[in-house]
């Protein structure tokens, strides 16, 4: 046992309030790099701890010159201490990768986990706390059977009114989007009906038909991308014949449970400079949040973005139960941070949450991309698909503002707590144009992409991060 | 010695032999072993209604209750009840709603969590009510996934032996 050391003399003097000089303020922020593991059904040969390891250390590699020393602290997050049945897990990690004793706190905010690291991670830098931080996350679903993980992600409702009516994230999805295909199919397409039962009928089916190419496009993207746990060719057909999980929803449009982690890292401008000749730079970051109960959301009016008119939604309800009022929010104050004011032609490419099918046609609306009401048009005409991909139907608009060109979580997998953190490393691929390099296939890479945004989403859409990603290099 | 646990190479085996004996070895794809155990744990919480109480003390009386905001400038009426307005942040008071209203949107369970599987196939719906600002979450039961539709007019039922769950009331089609 070392000696122990003397306990050096206090001095009980009472020192003169020193006047503070503030040397922070709000600084550009740059991601340098990023890395994921593939993610997967389960991953039983690592824990939590080797899984962020793993995304860390290929994160770093594209980073030669920067050793762990530079680095300032970290953010950590995880969802649910139910699947890891390990309190302080953050902990454990900024331990497995030696950042201790250096800064860290444990973020943790719903399905939006991921995307909240990521701009915590931007925040601790942005604020002038830190030069250089790591943002990693991960979850560990695979560790409870597939319903008892439903059981535990419905523990993020209510647990007096909601969970005890089923517990089930589905069901609430599916409760979103029936009323959705209410508010702008049975009262368009359909309005000539005179049956009402048969008309809400034929407007579910007309609607559900468009949200599987939603899930063919995410799937068939993923083909290309290594990293995504369901990669598979699939028709509309297949989508709608899956087995019915909560009516309408198919098996086939809902994400799946995934073991997986994820690490972007994060430096001022003089710090990227110095590790990286394609930084890319975080120019937005916006957060929404709405009521946890989907039953006490408004009846009001929408918050119109730059490029809506108040005559767009005269007798719109909103956000009722059919629209994501924080997803809305959240975009509003990340456009307005980075100036942007048309998001369908500034923006190349979004990494979006589409937990479900259903929820990403109502998120093309809460983000501008189009009209609220016009998300099956949108997907019917092709804008959100990829151009140059089969996706055997006709898409002519493709290529307009591709959305989950990674495959989304659909195709990718949802390990809670390094989702938002997997889009934010396949954006910055995307921006500094190293698709190719990998994926080993440069399939997904877009031509020259400028600007991008990710999108991360918690709950019946009760919290929201929306952050804007830009080419930071000529 | 005892014996090794056994080896699969499938994940899904591995959670039948932890049923059956209680632990197993997966070998995944490069070879890799590692030794998974069955753990479990359960909980009994002490979970206190609180300001919520009266609503799921008025299901056993066959009661349905809300909230209205107390004051007169706002008047909000909550079909799923808040101690304290969310418009205007003024104490609530407690209101019966009605028991009739319609449903606001709807759904068929084929699936739930575990706690829930074995009522599946269940419905749920948003409920609306005439006069009440806010919806309310319920089970709609005595009618089957083609009947439902928006619109479609319901009534409470109350659970005549009460558990104190939002499950003592249900809804069913009204004639």
């Amino acid at each position: 046992m070392p000696a122990r050391r003397k306990a050096p003399k206090r001095r009980e003097s009472v020192r003169p309030v020193r006047k503070l000089t503030p040397t922070t303020n709000a600084r550009k922020v740059y991601m340098i790099t990023g890395g994921v593991t593939k993610f997967a059904k389960a991953h039983p040969a690592m824990d939590f701890r080797l899984m962020v390891k793993r995304a860390y250390d290929y994160a770093l590699k594209g980073v030669p010159n920067l050793t762990p020393d530079r680095i300032d602290g970290s953010r950590i997050s995880y969802f649910s201490d139910h699947f890891t049945r390990q309190l302080k897990a953050a902990s454990m990690v900024q331990d497995y990768l030696g950042l201790n004793p250096k800064g860290s706190v444990r973020i943790e905010w719903g399905g939006a986990t991921g995307g909240e690291c990521f701009q915590a991670g931007y925040e601790a830098v942005a604020s002038g706390r830190m030069d250089l931080c790591v943002a990693a996350g991960f979850e560990t679903m695979s560790r409870v059977a597939t319903w008892k993980g439903n059981e535990f992600i419905a523990l993020a409702s209510d647990t007096n009114f909601d969970f005890p009516l089923g517990g089930f994230y589905t069901g609430y999805y599916a409760l979103m989007v029936v009323r959705h295909i209410y508010e702008y199919v049975r009262q368009t397409k359909f309005a000539s009906v005179p049956d009402e039962r048969e008309a809400q009928r034929l407007a579910i089916a007309e609607a559900s038909r468009i949200m599987s190419k939603v899930s063919v496009k995410n799937h068939l993207n993923a083909l290309h991308n290594p990293y995504a746990q369901y990669p598979k060719r699939l028709t509309i057909e297949d989508v709608l014949r899956s087995e019915m999980i909560s009516y309408p929803l198919t098996r086939e449009q809902i994400c799946t449970m995934s073991d997986g982690a994820a690490c972007a890292v994060f430096a001022t401008e003089e710090r990227a400079k110095e590790f990286t000749d394609r930084p890319v730079r975080i120019i937005g970051v916006g957060t929404g949040t709405d009521t946890m109960r989907l039953a006490d959301r408004p009846f009001g009016k929408v918050p119109l973005l730059p490029h809506e008119r108040p005559r767009d939604y005269e007798d719109l309800p909103y956000p009722g139960i059919h629209s994501f009022r924080a997803g809305r929010a959240a975009g509003m104050e990340a456009y307005k941070m980075a100036g942007i004011t048309r998001p369908n032609t500034e923006l190349d490419f979004i990494e979006l949450h589409d937990a479900y099918a259903s929820s990403e046609i109502q998120t093309y609306e809460d983000l501008g991309l189009c009209k609220y009401g016009e998300g099956y048009d949108f997907t019917e005409r092709g804008d959100p698909f990829l151009k140059g991909i089969d996706y055997g139907f006709p898409v002519p608009k493709a290529g307009a503002i591709p959305v989950n060109p990674s495959g989304g979580l659909i195709a990718c997998g949802h390990p809670v707590g390094a989702t938002g953190l997997m889009q934010a490393v396949f954006a910055f691929w995307q921006l500094q144009e190293t698709i190719a390099k990998h994926f080993q296939d440069p399939a997904l890479q877009l031509a020259r992409p400028e600007r991008g945004a990710i999108h991360s989403h918690a709950g019946t859409g009760s919290s929201v991060t929306v952050s804007i990603l830009e080419r930071g290099f000529r | 010695m005892t014996a090794r646990p056994a080896v699969f190479t499938k994940f899904r085996d591995v959670q039948a032999e932890l049923e059956r004996s209680g632990s197993a070895i997966f070998r995944d794809a490069d070879g890799v072993e590692s030794l998974i155990i069955r753990n479990p744990y359960a909980i009994t919480y002490i979970h206190s209604y609180a300001e919520d109480s009266p609503f799921f003390l008025g299901l056993a009386e066959g009661r349905l209750r809300g909230s209205k905001c107390r004051k007169p400038k706002c008047g909000f009426v909550y079909a799923t009840p808040r101690g304290h307005c969310m418009v205007c942040g003024a104490p609530t008071e407690w209101v019966d709603l009605p028991t009739k209203g319609r449903v606001h949107s709807w759904t068929t369970c084929h699936f739930g969590s575990e706690a829930f599987l074995k009522e599946t196939p269940y419905n749920l719906a948003m409920v609306e009510f005439d006069g009440v600002g806010s919806l309310l979450l319920v089970r709609l039961k005595e009618c089957v996934e083609s009947d439902l539709y928006v619109g479609m007019p319901v009534e409470a039922r109350f659970d005549p032996q009460p558990k104190y769950s939002i499950t003592d009331v249900w809804f069913v089609p009204s004639h």
